[in-house]
């Protein structure tokens, strides 16, 4: 359980998580923006409170490289919403992304606490 | 993708819109549906959303490709810059496209004679064969290119080697006429591998081939694209039907394509005939038979593999048995060795042939690099003028600068401006290129000879004035762009209304600048100078003899089918006939008289004297009628004129001009004295007296010295007809007498042809070359002049205004007027004396390159500097002078309270 009295990390993410967090929400199908920030609050204990305005560029980001794909679609409650999927590309570009992403946790982990090496 | 994205970043945003709505709405639903009140719950989902505007624009500017989006910016600018300075643009745009289109014009023609290939097949690999005769060759030349006998010819096209296909090709004039006034179209000879070779296909009927190049065939013709539709009006029925050349009828066979015009650039052909049908229009006389006749130029394409060494050695190990077959038995002996020794060598051929390109390839060079002087000269002048509208610009560039403008991006705006002006001003010069091309081939075309190039605008010529319009937008625009950005904000801002004291480094850019200017268009006006006064000299020459009010008229009775024997008496009837026209004065015959366009020489020695010790001279020969003095204008100093009684039985006479009695007999005191004329060509001497002296005259040349000319009675050379061309002198307007000659001719026979040629016309015509550098560089010398006093102007004006308050506190300090005058003065003179400094030394540097074009005087000419020098500094100093006086004329008062 989160302690309540961590702060969320409000627009301190590094460059460049957003984008894999998105990816990372659509494997497990379409969404549309206003699921996908609260899947990624959700998911993260609210630890990460993503702005829902930074999400829309980021989106457009990587529709523009190709990496999701998005079509009009009904939300839940029956709004007509934009839903976005994830492509062939994106989730390749997913798979590097982890790797990195976890490649670059460790190196920092070692650093921080040499003593466990 | 981006691309798609930046045209259709409208329909992104509306999308995107949409987009967060929907997200706005869920996420209200979703607040209502916690028991948040609608209008709370709206508020908190846009809280939640954060600044709309703020992510629109960001994913607009993701859309966006900056550098596209600036340029659009910044041309809307600088067309609002422009258009609020119509006077700055007007002269600028006019300045460019002059300079632009002058470049590009001369351009036009150079690529066209010179640069561009042949439009026909593989261009780079032909070749022509050439004869080498460094100690000259005797016999007849009568057209463009006479590089080979027939003889020659058919010997190298039996042994060579070296050239998959080779061909022979000479051009002629031909008649279209059926007598009477000449109809002239231009005929080319072609032997069988013409077409062939050059890889033409014919747009209709067939090519002359190797079948239709047999010695003793019927001629045909080939004619061309424009031709054909001239004459034919482009009908189909042209092929096969027959056309009149020299009253011959010959059939039409085929018709080359549109883009096909022959190879003699700067000529194209109406008519091609096989080179073994001339016999037909010449007779007994024919140049295939003659072996002295040089009348053809032969063309092959080397094979693959061949490179031109080989080929060469190829050649040169054939030459030998080629010279010993092709040798002229009726040659003296010192002939036939000289005949023996030549060689044979190739020299490319991918440009085709062009006596055009001979004459005009070093005049045009030059004046280009003079076009190209004007332009950069108003270029200069175009900085300047940015440079001044950059002071004025000082406090919006500082603003800009100050709220977070970058230098670059500036930069980049004031080049937008320049560029706009350059292509604005090259677009127009590209227009005005058109006419200005078209208009020196008609200044290029004479009486005797249509000029025609293909002036097309091709990509070449377009990326030349392309070309030119980025390198005049960088060497005009550049540097006031990057003095314009160079300031501190704050110290422009500070200074207020005042302007600040870093101009004077601006000043002294501007001033060299202007001093350049001077310096450059003292080159040009000097070399104008030049030009022109060769021009004058030339054609206020004396060239012995009178050229106003004589006509003269050619007259051909071979066409009209008269055996040569009936030809004199007819000759005769006519010329009584001409004589007695209404309004002819005097008239007489010649042939291959002074400045006539043909000549005629041989070897000459005094009779009297041992042949042996005496070495022979060449002297020119005129075969006349008694009376063509009188007609000529040309004195007699001593002796009598040919009389009728000087006739075919007579003891032969003639009258020499005083250079052939200096160098022959060594005394212009030769009246009665006999020489030799010795014709080594058909190998017969014979003795004349001399009965008078004549005044001497220019013979081939206005340009050469006086030659040595005899004049001999046409009625007294065994072997020759009597002279078929008749010179007159009339009061009266020649084209009125003209008519009534041609009726006179047509009395006697109409199928006698004619053909008229205004004899001062004809001899202003050989100084085309000399009239297209006088008038073009007197042209661009007078732009420049003009370009570099505004420039001066200018300068000085704005360095007096800029000056304005601190002349007005000198004066209002008691300075004298005259001292302020001599102040301003005295900066500019400075200027113009740096100027022509300069300017002396580069055009004594530049006038080398023209001095085989000058005519009486040298390219450092001192009377000729002298005047360019005093001219352009007396106009500068007017110049300066306005400015100057505006100056002295300040009232103290006005010009500080307008501070």
């Amino acid at each position: 359980m989160p302690k309540r009295d961590t702060p969320p990390l409000r627009g301190e993410m590094l460059p460049g998580t957003l984008d894999m967090l998105v990816l990372q929400t659509l494997v497990l199908g379409p969404a549309h923006g206003h699921t996908i920030a609260h899947v990624i609050e959700h998911r993260s204990e609210s630890v990460l409170q993503v702005e829902h305005g930074s999400l829309y560029p980021a989106l457009h980001r990587l529709e523009d490289r190709r990496w999701i794909a998005s079509f009009w679609g009904t939300s839940e409650n029956n709004r007509k919403a934009r839903y976005y999927r994830l492509t062939r590309a994106g989730r390749k570009q997913l798979a590097t992304h982890t790797d990195r992403w976890q490649q670059l946790i460790r190196a920092i982990g070692r650093v921080l606490q040499p003593s466990n090496e | 993708m981006r691309l798609w994205r930046y045209l259709r970043r409208k329909h992104w945003d509306r999308e995107r819109q949409a987009e967060i709505q929907a997200h706005l709405d869920i996420e209200t639903d979703e607040f209502i549906g916690r028991g948040m009140p609608a209008e709370e719950a709206r508020h908190a989902a846009r809280r939640k959303l954060g600044n709309v505007t703020r992510i629109r624009e960001e994913i607009h500017e993701m859309n966006s490709l900056g550098f596209l989006e600036t340029l659009g910016q910044d041309l809307r600018y600088a067309l609002r810059m422009l258009r609020l300075n119509p006077g700055f643009t007007l002269v600028a745009v006019l300045s460019l496209a002059l300079g632009i289109g002058a470049n590009t014009a001369i351009f036009q023609l150079l690529d066209a004679v010179r640069l561009r290939s042949l439009p026909v097949a593989k261009p780079g690999e032909l070749y022509e064969i050439k004869v080498v005769s460094p100690k000259g060759r005797s016999g007849s030349f009568p057209n463009r290119y006479p590089h080979m006998t027939n003889a020659i010819w058919e010997q190298i096209r039996d042994r060579q080697e070296a050239f998959s296909s080779i061909f022979a090709w000479g051009d002629w004039h031909f008649d279209l006429s059926q007598g009477g006034r000449v109809r002239p179209a231009e005929g080319i000879w072609v032997s069988g591998e013409y077409f062939h070779t050059l890889g033409v296909n014919p747009q209709l009927g067939r090519l002359i081939s190797s079948e239709d190049d047999r010695r003793g065939c019927a001629p045909v013709a080939v004619i061309s694209y424009a031709f054909w539709q001239r004459e034919f009006g482009g009908a189909a029925s042209a092929v096969g039907s027959s056309v009149s050349l020299d009253t011959h009828p010959v059939e039409v066979i085929g018709i080359t394509p549109a883009n096909f015009t022959g190879i003699d650039v700067g000529h194209r052909f109406d008519l091609a005939v096989p080179v073994c049908s001339e016999p037909i229009f010449s007779g007994k006389e024919n140049k295939v038979e003659r072996r002295w006749a040089w009348w053809l130029a032969a063309v092959g394409r080397l094979k693959p593999g061949w490179t031109v060494e080989r080929a060469d050695a190829h050649l040169q190990a054939l030459a030998s048995s080629v010279f010993t077959a092709a040798l002229p038995q009726q040659f003296d002996a010192e002939r036939q060795k000289k005949f023996l020794s030549y060689s044979l060598k190739t020299s490319p051929a991918a440009q085709g042939l062009s006596e055009l390109r001979d004459t005009y390839e070093d005049p045009l060079w030059l004046l280009i690099g003079i076009a190209g002087v004007v332009l950069l000269i108003a270029c200069a002048n175009l900085a300047n003028l940015l440079l001044a509208r950059a002071t004025a610009r000082e406090k919006e560039v500082a603003v800009r600068l100050a709220i977070g403008g970058s230098r670059e991006r500036l930069v980049r705006q004031f080049l937008t401006e320049s560029l706009l002006l350059s292509v604005v001003g090259a677009l127009c010069g590209v227009l005005l290129a058109r006419f200005l091309s078209q208009a020196l081939v008609a200044f290029l075309t004479t009486s005797q000879q249509t000029i025609f190039l293909d002036l097309r605008m091709n990509v070449g010529v377009l990326l030349f004035a392309a070309g030119l319009a980025i390198s005049t937008c960088v060497l005009f625009g550049l540097l006031p762009a990057l003095r314009a950005t160079r300031i501190v904000p704050a110290a422009v801002m500070k200074a207020g209304g005042r302007g600040t004291t870093a101009g004077r480094e601006r000043f002294t850019l501007q001033r060299a600048l202007v001093a350049a200017q001077v310096a450059l268009s003292l080159v040009l006006l000097f070399s104008a100078l030049l030009f022109v006064r060769t021009f004058h000299k030339l054609s206020t020459l004396n060239a012995g003899f009178r050229t106003d009010g004589v006509l003269v008229v050619s007259l051909d009775g071979l066409r009209a089918g008269y055996a040569p024997e009936r030809w004199n008496a007819v000759v005769r009837e006519v010329f009584e006939r001409v004589r007695s026209t209404p309004g002819v004065d005097r008239a007489a015959r010649a042939e291959n008289f002074p400045m006539g366009g043909g000549w005629f020489n041989d070897n000459v020695s005094p009779a009297d004297s041992d042949a042996a010790k005496s070495e022979g001279k060449l002297s020119f020969f005129t075969m006349a009628s008694p009376g063509f003095f009188d007609v000529m204008g040309i004195p007699l100093r001593a002796g009598r004129d040919f009389t009728e009684a000087d006739s075919a039985g007579a003891p032969q006479v003639a009258v020499v001009n005083e250079a052939f009695a200096r160098k022959v007999f060594g005394t212009t005191n030769a009246l009665g004295r006999r020489f030799v004329k010795t014709d080594g060509v058909r190998h017969v001497a014979q003795t004349f007296e001399i009965v008078g002296i004549a005044g001497d005259t220019k013979v081939t040349s206005l340009r050469e010295e006086n030659e040595l000319m005899a004049y001999v009675p046409d009625t007294q050379l065994p072997g020759f007809p009597l002279s078929q061309t008749i010179v007159l002198h009339s009061n009266m307007p020649l084209r009125d007498v003209m008519s009534g000659v041609l009726h006179s001719v047509t009395q006697v026979n109409p199928a006698i042809s004619v053909d008229f040629s205004v004899f001062k016309t004809q001899i202003q015509e050989t100084l085309v070359p000399e009239s297209l550098m006088a008038t073009l560089s007197g042209f661009f010398g007078l732009l420049a002049g003009v370009l570099a006093v505004i420039g001066l102007y200018g300068v000085i004006s704005y360095m007096v205004a800029q000056r304005r308050n601190e002349i007005g506190i000198r004066i209002a300090l008691g300075a004298a007027r005259g001292n302020i005058l001599s102040m301003v003065l005295g900066g500019a003179s400075k200027l113009i004396l740096a100027g022509l400094v300069v300017g002396t030394g580069l055009a004594l540097l530049g006038a080398r390159a023209a001095s085989s074009l000058l005519f009486g005087l040298r390219p450092y000419d001192p009377v000729t500097l002298l005047a360019a020098i005093v001219l352009l500094a007396g106009v500068s100093f007017l110049a300066a002078a306005v400015p100057a006086r505006r100056a002295a004329r300040l009232e103290p008062m006005k010009a500080l309270r307008d501070e």
